[in-house]
């Protein structure tokens, strides 16, 4: 994908939203009627710069992939030719034939097929030895800093948040995460990301307008009032939008019913749709069919591997490799990247439990056709230890700063503070 | 609503699940002090005590090693259908109890010593440490947490069913300090490691699923937590860290974050509470009899829990207790018993307030209502039913709200229905 400058984002913008003003589609969505197929589906026109965005002039669209628990990074992109290596891990790591070779020096873990697919494309990019100074050790606290993107102190808003603060008005559907809860790296200041459901997305037409009247924020109410109200009315937008996109497409035959199906299939659509694959099948569908969504969020649990980790950490890299496979190839063509991360790596040696404790550096993935493929960042030295954790080779801030100016089209400024971090070339 | 039946229902709200329009009454006619002493005590009988407890199979997962693959199969699927009907019985629980504090703290510390079925995989397990809660979580912080420190579903849950001297795992040692007694910022990185040294020998035998300790296994050299040296074990550390003042300010925060409204451990208001912590039912009465209890920082602080919201379904609708449409709701919510989504528990308020869970809300009362009795709505005059709700749900609409439901008064079905998810039935 071609990295595109601020201006000629905001000068495709700026003709869309003309565009989507004459559809009339946010009076359909909001009016509560059944609304006809046919017209883009966009959010209310004129509360952003940028309305509803057709897919060939809009800048990337970014899917974030969290992975939760702390992603053992040593045993996904793994330095088999290191005797440290080994040593270190005698019966969790993998031997010089297990291993998928990228290099003489690096490999993936055998699990990893498709991203080593991706790889040989020139559609994988391997940022490594990526974490941040003085690296902390808790779930809670290092989580709250990938998804502030402000290491040294508590900071409320997300880098993506504040992306939204910058350029998505108040459209709920600029920022769209998966599931029935929000992380906090779509929280702005004053916008935040939306949460889609993964079960079926019916709502009886008859309740839409008072249910709209209720979701009225009212002015003097407390903070906890408003923002029930604000999500009550950022939903009908969201819903409206994703069932017409979804709609005016065909099912896979076996894949997730997203979109209506009686009452009596919540359930089912519910579970089907928190795998993995189906959460990057839902994203997949909403951005072939053109929603205007800028950020997609997915995640991933169970990578908190202390005991017992080598099949357990060989069946999510499975799932993961599985999952991100078939998205990239169901938006070949489109401006999308997917990047991984997860809270920190883990330690180099591994446990009495057949597990590894919380650490801090580790690799993350960026895929997509516009990615250019390859290593960016230094591999981490395994014998140069600080307290036996890898010591960062790549602020995480550079990643962003990458994302921000290659795939959003935002200066870095927009998302991080204090100074210019070097951005990677990755997109 | 009157003063004192709106500080009534805020009390029963928050030390209990979904109070009804009679409960409130009565409450009401009891007064605010003789109210709080009965849901303090927790040796009356209760009714919910006869109901049957769950049964489980003979599961080990060490004596399953020699199973075949379908063997393996069928016996998870058995502990599935187990792990349902755990559930359902928790569920019955909360609804039927006449000591809903009880079960109310409960809850609370199943989120507070956050521990998943999803890594656990045995039903009987997380039933034990749900009982633990039950039983021990009125009393003294330090049984509790030297309890929870040796519960077979926890050992497995963070990982101290395999310490050992050589390399320690740190993840019980890590978590027991930033989430269960001290809070982040309270100790070192070297204090975790030295903590996970003495929880080395703590095992979980595999016959008996029940913890033992394996003297070959320990590290008996020196340790230094928190500033105190000497050969300390598991038990050791726990009293050292629940012995802290870092500790009494760490749960008293938390306890008023959780039943009052969100605060962090300096607050002024933890400081009154302090001299309450040495016993947890002696915390819960100072938080309710402190006079910010019943302000309005602490009325509009809070969000519902979805499980808190979902009893309301229960309790108030009718919903039948052991419906099978329960958890998927709560999964669809993203708060399912039993399975927080890791060892930090379920975060507060902004939390639940998201697009996803207002359509699962509504979708959930839209089915409640279907088939629901709502004659106290019903039977009042449609000028007087928009009231009628607030009575019901034991809440006090705001002008805005009045006017939408006021829109729909014609139809009791949908007029519930919006009640039920109405920005004030929504807060707690």
């Amino acid at each position: 994908m071609k990295p595109l400058s601020r201006r000629r984002f905001l000068a495709g913008a700026a003709g869309i939203g003309v565009a989507a003003g004459a559809s009339a589609a946010g009076a359909t969505l909001l009016g509560g009627c059944s609304s006809p197929r046919g017209h883009p589906a966009g959010p209310t026109p004129g509360r952003s710069p940028a309305a509803a965005t057709p897919s060939e002039s809009r800048p990337g669209v970014l899917v974030l992939l969290a992975l939760y628990g702390g992603n053992d990074g040593l045993n996904t992109l793994i330095p088999y030719a290191d005797p440290a290596y080994l040593g270190a891990r005698p019966s969790l790591g993998y031997q010089p034939g297990q291993v998928i070779r990228l290099d003489a020096e690096l490999a993936l873990h055998p699990a990893l097929t498709q991203l080593k697919g991706l790889w040989d494309a020139k559609q994988l990019a391997i940022v490594r030895g990526v974490g941040y100074p003085d690296p902390n050790y808790s779930h809670f606290r290092s989580m709250d800093i990938w998804q502030s993107g402000v290491p040294d102190r508590d900071e409320p808003t997300g880098w993506l948040g504040r992306y939204l603060d910058r350029t998505g008005g108040k459209d709920p559907l600029w920022a769209l995460s998966l599931g029935p809860t929000m992380p906090p790296l779509l929280q702005g200041a004053s916008v935040a990301g939306s949460a889609l459901p993964s079960g079926n997305l019916t709502i009886a037409p008859a309740i839409e307008p008072p249910f709209t009247a209720l979701m009225t924020p009212a002015a003097g109410a407390s903070p906890l009032l408003q923002r029930v109200a604000a999500s009550g009315a950022d939903l009908l937008t969201v819903v409206h939008a994703v069932r017409e996109v979804l709609s005016a497409q065909t099912a896979p035959a076996g894949g997730t019913n997203l979109e209506g199906g009686p009452p009596s299939s919540t359930a089912r659509t519910a579970a089907a749709a928190t795998g993995l694959d189906a959460q990057l099948d839902v994203v997949a569908r909403l951005i072939v069919g053109g929603l205007p969504t800028r950020v997609y969020v997915v995640s991933f649990g169970g990578f908190d591997t202390h005991g017992t980790e080598k099949d357990t950490h060989a069946n999510l890299l499975a799932e993961l490799d599985s999952a991100v496979g078939a998205f990239a190839k169901a938006v070949a063509g489109h401006p999308v990247v997917l990047m991984t991360f997860s809270e920190f790596g883990r330690r180099v040696a591994e446990n009495a439990s057949g597990g590894t404790d919380h650490g801090s550096a580790a690799p993350l993935f960026v895929v997509g056709s516009g990615v250019k493929g390859g290593y960016y960042g230094d591999e981490p030295g395994l014998t140069d230890l600080d307290d036996g954790n890898l010591r960062f080779t790549t602020d995480f801030r550079s990643v962003y700063a990458t994302v921000a100016e290659g795939v959003l089209g935002v200066d870095q400024g927009a998302v991080l503070e204090g100074g210019s971090f070097p951005t990677l070339g990755f997109v | 609503m009157a003063a004192d039946r709106a500080a009534l229902a805020h009390l029963l709200r928050r030390a209990g699940f979904a109070p009804t329009a009679a409960e409130i009454d009565t409450a009401t006619a009891a007064g605010y002090g003789a109210t709080l002493d009965a849901l303090l005590d927790f040796s009356a009988p209760d009714p919910a005590d006869a109901a049957p407890t769950p049964t489980f199979g003979p599961a080990s997962p060490f004596a399953e090693r020699t199973l075949t693959p379908a063997q393996r199969q069928a016996a998870q699927r058995q502990r599935n259908v187990e792990f349902a009907a755990l559930q359902r019985w928790w569920l019955t629980r909360m609804a039927a109890t006449t000591h809903p504090l009880r079960e109310k703290l409960t809850f609370y510390w199943h989120g507070h010593f956050a521990t998943s079925y999803d890594k656990v995989r045995l039903p009987a397990l997380m039933y034990g440490q749900n009982q633990l809660f039950r039983t021990l979580g009125g009393g003294g912080f330090e049984a509790l947490t030297q309890a929870v420190a040796k519960d077979p579903a926890m050992m497995i849950w963070l990982d101290t069913s395999s310490d050992k001297a050589a390399h320690p795992n740190e993840n019980f040692a890590r978590e027991l300090m930033e989430l269960f007694t001290q809070g982040i910022g309270n100790y070192t990185e070297d204090d975790v490691r030295e903590a996970a040294r003495a929880f080395t020998g703590w095992v979980l035998d595999p016959r008996s699923l029940t913890w033992a300790e394996r003297p070959a296994q320990h590290d008996s050299g020196s340790k230094t937590v928190l500033g105190q040296t000497g050969d300390w074990d598991g038990t050791d550390v726990v009293h050292i860290l629940v012995g802290s003042a870092a500790s009494q300010r760490f749960l008293a925060a938390r306890v008023w974050s959780h039943f009052a409204y969100p605060v962090a451990a300096a607050d002024p208001i933890v400081t009154d509470l302090l001299p309450a912590t040495g016993n947890v039912t002696a915390l819960l009465r100072a938080v309710f009899e402190h006079p910010a209890f019943l302000s309005p920082a602490a009325r509009q602080g809070l969000v519902k829990q979805p499980v808190e919201w979902l009893l309301s379904l229960v309790r108030v609708i009718g919903v039948p207790a052991d419906s099978a449409r329960l958890v998927p709701i709560l999964s669809a919510l993203g708060q399912v018993p039993f399975r927080p989504p890791n060892v930090g528990g379920w975060p507060q308020n902004g939390y639940w307030l998201t697009t996803a869970s207002n359509l699962a809300r509504l979708q959930a009362a839209t089915f409640a209502t279907r088939s629901a009795d709502l004659s106290p709505v019903a039977d009042a005059a449609p000028s007087a039913r928009v009231d009628a709700a607030a009575h019901l749900l034991g809440v006090s609409w705001s002008d805005g709200t009045a006017r939408a439901l006021a829109g729909v008064a014609a139809d009791p079905r949908q007029l519930v229905t919006l009640a039920l998810i109405a920005p004030e039935s929504v807060l707690a």
